[in-house]
């Protein structure tokens, strides 16, 4: 097993027809992902690569070819309303690759998410990867921008804030020879769908995890709420890493949700936490996977 | 985006926020215009007070001697030579930094009895994920240190963000400040248009410290917003033209503004080691290893998942422009971005700026083998290292 997508799930494109969709769509059909369809409103008919059909809206899409999950490639100013269509269509997960969306956008998000039985990665987010069993593991399902390639189907969760961290946790892994259950990267905005701790206990109810790679960072609070959590309800051993220890207060670093506001969501309270509930903490990204592979 | 308090007053009256009379100027004479307007009125006393994207500005100290930002005046006269004092001149508050920041604008405003001060805030709860209020009795004070002493004075109402604040949560509120009679209704009707402030502007934050019980010179009370700070959503920027055209540039560092033109994110740090990296997450952390190693950084710098040679460039000048800058760090994890793409941005960058700083690089992901042959057979001196930490140390000894 894995968590939330296996190489068999279906799932569309929401934006198919732009630059960086297209882009992803293509290097998802590359990887053998289940990649079905496209939705662009007044594009329906046409077809993605000559073999993916787009559609007018997700519910159509749906109903068409059975997708269960989208990744959303939209502009910032409309991005919060193709999550909502997704929400609507019924739509198991939604991957919301767009960066830039407005908060208060994504405050009125929420509220309509917390109500429905979808779940939401990102906004901000690389997205999701089942490693497959193929060669450097195609086949399996990679919604959203992460690289397939550096993949290798195996035990190993990973849930990260950042992109290019899960990148690095991945590949060192898959150097290491140790492969994935699924890599999880949640985004960096203030006001996301799922949080560490809510992928966190999917990784422990997985039998097929076996251990897990945290990766967080500055601002907010959700790295120590799911420390809390995992100290006595996590049954497999977590290895953690946290970002932006010199980041200055009150600046944003990069990711919109990144900043240490009056105090608080600091790298050190952070580790702290971590250390206090039995996380191994990496003192740098190089040691992301060789802290947890000595732990287990 | 940060926005000075005569622009934060301005939306907030806006939206329905009671602020003291007044306007703001930019030179000596609008500033006289503006303080014989207010005595003109009637106001027996005025405020003439500095706009900069800092806080206390009040207890600050001009470079020149003149203390205070923020002045009282009982004449005409005597606040036209206040406002010519601050113009131009630099001002050094406890936020500033000792380099400080030159005066350019300032809010003239009336200036009424105060009989006590509170504090509140509009500001997203991110554990909550939704808009709360925060207020106290404790005004005029540091919040921060309100809640790590007396907590029990932290008044917090959660806002349901398609409802906006009710009529009661506000009156709930103010009762809680202690205010009572007519000044319940008042104060809840200030804190609904505060509230309305932080929705209608996408702001991230609006804070009125101190919120002011003040007597009018009729005798009437009534409470007023006589501070304000405000930042806006930047990614909510393209349906507030009008907040736009608000920002001040000569309160950004000039650096930060030009890796902007290049969709770079850049921060200027204090340290000598220039850090060029891709990703957010992978360039804190290149700083944070910097540190861990003994070094400084110089920068955050991410130059994003699909860098160009041009943005590799720029990003290269931005970080030369730097004077303090001793040796340059480059840290790319190549995802689906070409690693070889990149190295050739590095040696043309280099070459073209005719480099003469310690280059440590680090290059790995996607089609690595072609960018590191690149670096190698590019004839620069290059310092390569094949891990994060192994770059970072080798930073580290360069710089020295």
């Amino acid at each position: 097993m894995s968590i939330l997508v296996t190489p068999e799930t279906k799932f569309l494109v929401q934006g198919i027809t732009g630059g960086f969709g297209g882009r992803h769509a293509q290097l998802s059909l590359d990887y053998g992902s289940q990649l079905v369809a496209g939705v662009t409103p007044g594009k329906g008919g046409q077809t993605f690569a000559d073999t993916v059909p787009i559609y007018d809206s997700v519910a159509e899409a749906v109903a068409e070819t059975g997708a269960t999950a989208s990744a959303i490639f939209v502009p910032p100013p409309f991005a919060a309303d193709a999550i909502l269509e997704g929400i609507d269509a019924g739509l198991e997960l939604v991957v919301a690759i767009t960066e830039g969306i407005p908060v208060r956008d994504m405050l009125s998000v929420k509220k309509v998410l917390d109500a429905s039985d979808t779940k939401l990665i990102g906004p901000n987010c690389p997205g999701i990867v089942t490693p497959g069993e193929g060669d450097q593991s195609a086949g399996g399902c990679r919604i959203g921008i992460a690289p397939g390639y550096i993949h290798k189907k195996g035990n190993i969760g990973v849930v990260s804030r950042s992109g290019t961290l899960t990148y690095e946790a991945v590949w060192q892994l898959t150097s290491a020879g140790v492969g994935q259950s699924t890599c999880v990267g949640i985004g960096g905005d203030p006001v996301p769908g799922m949080t560490h701790l809510d992928v966190l206990k999917m990784f422990n109810d997985d039998p097929e995890t076996e251990g897990i790679i945290m990766i967080g960072e500055i601002g907010g609070t959700a790295e120590e709420e799911a420390a809390a959590w995992a100290k006595d309800n996590c049954s497999k051993p977590i290895a953690g890493f946290i970002a932006g220890a010199t980041a200055p207060p009150g600046r944003r670093m990069g990711h919109a949700g990144a900043i240490v506001s009056g105090g608080k969501g600091t790298a050190e309270a952070k580790k702290a936490a971590f250390r206090e509930a039995g996380i191994g903490v990496a003192e740098t990204p190089s040691e992301m996977a060789d802290t947890l592979l000595k732990m287990m | 985006m940060n926005l000075h308090e005569y622009q934060a007053k301005e939306l907030m009256r806006r939206h329905g926020v009671p602020v003291p009379a007044g306007e703001p100027a930019t030179s000596v004479e609008e500033a006289k215009a503006a303080i014989e307007k207010l005595f003109g009125e009637g106001h027996q006393r005025v405020v003439v007070k500095s706009q900069i994207h800092a806080g206390g500005r009040g207890k600050g100290t001009f470079k020149d001697g003149f203390q205070g930002g923020v002045h009282l005046a009982d004449s005409v006269e005597d606040a036209t030579a206040k406002a010519e004092a601050m113009f131009g001149n630099v001002l050094v508050t406890k936020q500033t930094g000792e380099e400080g920041k030159q005066v350019n604008r300032l809010l003239i405003t009336s200036c009424q009895e105060i009989k006590s001060e509170f504090y509140c805030a509009v500001l997203l709860d991110r554990a909550l994920g939704k808009p709360i209020i925060m207020a106290s009795s404790e005004g005029g004070m540091d919040i921060e240190e309100v809640a790590e002493a007396t907590p029990e004075k932290i008044i917090k109402e959660t806002v349901d963000p398609d409802l906006g604040l009710q009529a009661y949560q506000g009156r709930k509120i103010a009762i809680a400040l202690g205010l009572r009679g007519k000044l319940i209704g008042q104060c809840g009707r200030l804190l609904q248009g505060l509230y309305a402030t932080w929705a209608g502007c996408d702001a991230s934050m609006v804070e009125v410290n101190p919120l002011a019980l003040i007597e009018n010179e009729d005798g009437t009370e009534a409470v007023v917003a006589l501070d304000a700070k405000m930042s806006i959503d930047s990614n909510a920027m393209f349906r507030h033209a009008d907040i736009a055209e608000m920002r001040d540039l000569t309160e950004e560092d000039p650096l930060e503004v030009e890796a902007g033109k290049f969709d770079l994110n850049y921060i200027k740090l204090d340290g000598n080691i220039a850090c060029l990296v891709n990703g957010a997450g992978l360039a804190m952390s290149t700083m944070d290893a910097i540190k861990h190693y003994g070094g400084d950084p110089a920068n955050f710098l991410d130059v994003g998942g699909g860098a160009t040679q041009e943005q590799v460039k720029a990003a290269f000048e931005i970080i030369l422009s730097d004077p303090s800058v001793e040796a340059i760090l480059i840290n790319i994890f190549g995802g689906i971005m070409n690693c070889n793409t990149i190295a050739e941005g590095v040696v043309a960058a280099a070459k073209e700026t005719d480099l003469k700083l310690p280059l440590v690089v680090r290059l790995e992901g996607n089609n690595v083998e072609a960018g590191r042959q690149t670096l190698a057979e590019s004839g620069l001196a290059l310092i390569t290292a094949s891990s994060l930490a192994e770059a970072a140390q080798k930073s580290v000894e360069a710089a020295k």
